[in-house]
């Protein structure tokens, strides 16, 4: 048993399966929001802001922002343990892997945080 | 020269199944336990082995007897088995054999739930009296490799000390013939340590690669029987060499008797049975000194198959993909590799080949090495410190010839035995026998030999022509002039192995080094076995001579043991006194 | 045939380097292990694991061609097309991403340690009966496919994860091993050993590229006994 404080959820399992599910998700979004596109070929700005601001659409955003976030999570976390490592570069590899691991998370932070502000903020 | 010492109740010096069984024994019970291995456990020869291990378990056949079992044991030895040692294996057998399941043996199962056991060469129902008889337990045809796997799982579990890659190159002894110990090299670093223990246990299997044509793996040099002949320790029945009767042809690797136990059987170039000429109730589940032989006739009767006539066939196409497939994996897997032909379609070339030493180290049924008190025909002496289990130790359950299934039998009874009494003997306080420093710097003269060599013949030279000699002078069939000459052959070959050149001298992972060391045993080995076999003058088992096509009961109905110290052989009463049953009087042996 | 080998002998090498030999077969369809003991022949040098040489101890696992295998099964017309012919080199490196000791020989230190981390023994505390513990043919034959690995490190060694992280992911070898005993109806720890293998390394760093099924030597799928071990962990935490 590793362990390890720095994963998403501390867990293997939780981790797999936030990495599954946020997969499908986002999977299943883009296929639908290319389905509406090719359906609606001369499609205006108000007629897209208009989807954009209901509140169902909102709530599915929402929901793509914190996917494509944990994803990211999952997948770099796993880069920067594979690749940032004393196997890889020696002693000075645990202090590199924390500080682009602290980067990657706060860079992350931003855009969900803008994200929201996009999709909640109005206008 | 001095060396690092380190001190142990007991060290055991070989890692297959009967080193591997000791050891767990004693790791059990908390005694500090070193097992020595020349290579890492799992890769020790037991993990070859195929068909299975023989057992009265009573799951094919509920009436199933262990007495039954030890006469068909008996009879396969041609007589010269020890009756006391085979009662004990056959008896403790099912004991030993649960104990795996328990540890857990993958083994293969019947509808009940039970092993499932099959039928092998040599074994019958009711003292011979109500035919074939299935006592084989099976893991498919990969009995050794589980059973090995299993073993080393458990002292994993046990916390057994391996000492993995190192290789044990000499007893130490002192001067009151006690054995204190062995000197080992790490192959890894070029390191020498003194090994000390109360208890030194040999473990070290078989001796195939002194024939150049062999089923043994290529590690199977002998390097106990060879310390311990050089240590004056006496070999007992070493002329006795079964050739398994299906080598495949020309890269000798083993196919299992469980073949023909499955139902396959041997043809000759016109496609017939010619086991039913040969053994007309057995077939082709007679003995296997007797098969072997049957084959070699046909074959120098001009029956043999392939464009030289030098082999035969093995069919097993009759008994369907499912059958092959689900009992015979490994065996399909081997022969498409090594044969190139698939047995579901065609039969296999096979050669009878080198597979099993017979004889070995004289050990009592704890695993005690014994040697003979003053002349060749005294009493038995136990030598102290010493112990023998496994193909290396003649106790001797296989006399003149081993039936199929009984090795991994007596490897786990044996070394099962052994350790409980060590355990015993450790309780009770057995004491370390103390060398000198001269007795240590003794048992490296060896290793200070090979390293100061300048010239000489090269090992692998010498090696090839000492596997060629045994080959060609020590077969299936044997001939007075034929071993006399090849008796002087080898004596050449001692001389100038003693001058041989070790080139490289580097320390890590030397494995030029390892070959050299086993090159020495290799002779040891082939040495005995030569004189031991011109010395028998008769026809018995495995050992089948020209000049002496029979039997002969009055004057060798005994063990041969020889000396290394003279050379010459001796002769050793075989026991005929089981406790719990009547003796079996020998009879002519058919099948 | 040319014949290319990786070596290093630590008392007298700063670096690796490939040695080149010639050497005659005959035309013969060798095995990779009958190639390097022609040479070893000739350069006593060369350092080698080997035993069984039938494919059963797992000794002689190398990488030939850039392919792991075990030399003693791989017979020339199997390493690539020309290379039986005479027209490719045969390439032998040590296996991938073990300290080597010298020449092919690696340190399996590493592979050894996360085999022993998976409790590879049976575990069932319930008193043992007189004779066997029965099992149906049905559940025996659950661990078919299993309990046949050598320990050759085939398939861990050909694994970018296990290249990575030696020490954290348990590998393809080891996983297998503990599936055999997850899938043996004899063992009791299920939860104990699952509970070992939920964190986000020791299994999870599977990522199912399946370098492991296409070296093994004995065919065996690890990739799919860690699918089963992930969705029995999946069963207990869901």
């Amino acid at each position: 048993m590793v362990t390890s404080v720095t994963s998403l959820g501390r867990n293997g399992l939780s981790d797999w399966l936030v990495q599954r599910v946020s997969a499908y998700l986002l999977a299943i979004y883009a296929i639908g929001l290319m389905a509406y596109l090719l359906c609606n070929p001369g499609l205006e700005y108000a007629a897209w802001h208009a989807l954009m601001t209901s509140v169902p659409m909102q709530i599915i955003n929402t929901l793509v922002v914190f996917s494509i976030a944990s994803h990211a999570w999952v997948g770099l976390w796993t880069v920067t343990t594979d690749y940032l490592t004393g196997t890889q570069m020696g002693s000075s590899a645990t202090g590199i892997r924390l500080v682009v691991q602290t980067l990657l998370v706060l860079l992350i932070l931003v855009y969900v945080l803008w994200g929201l502000v996009m999709i909640w903020g109005g206008a | 020269m001095s060396i690092r010492t380190v001190t142990f109740d007991a060290v055991i010096v070989g890692g297959g199944g009967a080193g591997m069984r000791a050891s767990l024994q004693l790791a059990q019970s908390g005694f500090k336990t070193a097992l020595i291995s020349k290579v890492f456990p799992t890769r020790s020869h037991t993990v070859s082995a195929q068909g299975g291990i023989t057992c009265a378990i009573a799951s094919s056949d509920p009436n199933d007897d262990w007495r039954w079992h030890m006469y068909d044991t008996v009879k396969g030895s041609d007589y010269i088995g020890d009756q006391d040692a085979v009662e004990y294996m056959c008896s403790v057998g099912p004991e030993a054999v649960f104990e795996l399941e328990h540890m857990g043996l993958p083994f293969s199962r019947t509808e009940e739930g039970r092993i499932y056991q099959r039928p092998f060469g040599g074994q019958s129902k009711n003292y011979g009296e109500g035919g074939q008889a299935a006592r084989t337990c099976a893991a498919a045809d990969r009995t050794g490799h589980a059973l090995l796997h299993t073993l080393y799982q458990q002292n994993v579990k046990h916390n057994t000390q391996f000492y993995s890659e190192w290789l044990a190159v000499e007893l130490v002894k002192n001067a009151q013939g006690q054995v204190c110990g062995v000197i080992a090299l790490c192959i890894e670093t070029g390191e020498v340590v003194f090994f000390k223990s109360k208890a030194t246990v040999f473990a070290t299997g078989g001796a195939g690669r002194i024939y150049a044509s062999t089923t043994n793996a290529l590690i199977n040099t002998g390097d106990g029987m060879g310390m311990a002949l050089r240590a004056g320790v006496p070999a007992q029945d070493i002329e006795m060499w079964q050739f398994h009767p299906t080598g495949i042809y020309g890269a000798g690797t083993l196919v299992t008797e469980g073949c023909r136990g499955e139902g396959g059987y041997l043809i000759n170039k016109d496609g017939e049975r010619f086991m039913e000429r040969y053994a007309p109730n057995a077939k082709d589940l007679a003995g296997r000194d007797v098969v072997a032989r049957s084959m070699m006739m046909e074959i120098l009767d001009g029956r043999g198959c392939g464009p030289n006539g030098d082999h035969v066939l093995l069919k097993l196409d009759h008994l369907g993909e499912e059958v092959l497939h689900s009992r015979l994996p490994g065996i399909c897997e081997l022969s498409k590799t090594f044969a190139h032909v698939d047995p579901v379609k065609a039969p296999v070339p096979v050669v009878p080949t080198c597979h099993y030493m017979m004889g070995g180290i004289p050990a009592n049924i704890h695993g005690q090495a014994l040697r003979l008190s003053a002349g060749h025909d005294g009493d038995d002496q136990i030598i102290d410190g010493l112990f023998a289990v496994g193909e290396v130790a003649c106790v001797s359950v296989h006399g003149a010839n081993r039936l199929g299934g009984n090795s991994l039998l007596d490897l786990v009874v044996f070394g099962r035995a052994a350790g409980l009494h060590i355990e015993d003997a450790l309780r009770q306080g057995m004491t370390q026998a103390e060398p000198s420093t001269d007795d240590i710097d003794q048992a490296m003269a060896r290793m200070r030999r090979w390293n100061e060599s300048d010239k000489g013949d090269s090992v692998t030279d010498l090696r090839k022509e000492l596997q060629q000699t045994m080959q060609n002078h020590f077969g299936v069939f044997r001939k007075g002039d034929l071993m006399a000459e090849g008796v002087k052959k080898l004596a050449d070959l001692r001389e100038r192995i003693a001058g041989a050149h070790l080139t490289d001298k580097s320390n890590a992972f030397n494995t030029a080094r390892i070959e050299a060391l086993e090159l020495d045993n290799l002779l040891e080995v082939a040495e005995a076995t030569a004189i031991a076999a011109e010395g028998r003058t008769e026809s018995r088992g495995a050992h089948s001579r020209y000049d002496f096509p029979d039997r002969d009961d009055e004057n060798w109905l005994c063990h041969s043991i020889y000396d290394p110290l003279t050379k010459q052989l001796g002769k050793r009463a075989v026991n005929f006194a089981p406790k719990t049953v009547d003796t079996f009087q020998p009879k002519v042996r058919t099948y | 045939m040319k014949v290319s080998i990786y070596r290093y002998n630590p008392e007298t090498d700063r670096e690796p380097w490939m040695q080149d030999y010639e050497v005659d077969t005959g035309g013969k369809d060798l095995m990779v292990l009958d190639v390097l003991a022609l040479i070893k022949d000739r350069d006593s040098s060369l350092t080698y694991r080997r035993s069984c040489r039938e494919g059963v101890c797992g000794s002689d696992g190398m990488n030939i061609n850039g392919k792991n295998g075990l030399a003693c099964i791989t017979p020339l017309s199997e390493v690539a097309p020309g290379v039986l012919e005479g027209k490719k080199p045969l390439v032998v490196r040590p296996l991938p991403g073990l300290p080597v000791i010298r020449d092919l020989a690696v340190d399996m230190t590493m592979f050894y340690n996360q085999y022993e981390k998976v409790k590879p023994y049976l575990i069932n505390e319930t008193p043992a009966p007189a004779i066997e513990r029965l099992q149906t043919p049905e559940d025996r034959a659950k661990i078919d496919g299993l309990y046949e690995c050598i320990l050759c490190a085939c398939c861990s060694t050909s694994c970018p994860s296990f290249w990575w992280n030696p020490e954290k992911f348990l590998g393809p070898a080891a996983l297998l091993q503990s599936y055999r005993f997850l899938a043996d109806s004899r063992d009791q720890a299920t939860t104990e050993r699952l509970g070992h293998l939920d964190d986000p390394f020791s299994l999870f760093r599977c990522r199912g590229i399946m370098n492991c099924v296409s070296v093994c030597p004995k065919g065996l799928n690890p990739t799919k006994a860690i699918g089963h071990i992930r969705s029995m962990l999946l069963e207990r935490a869901v």
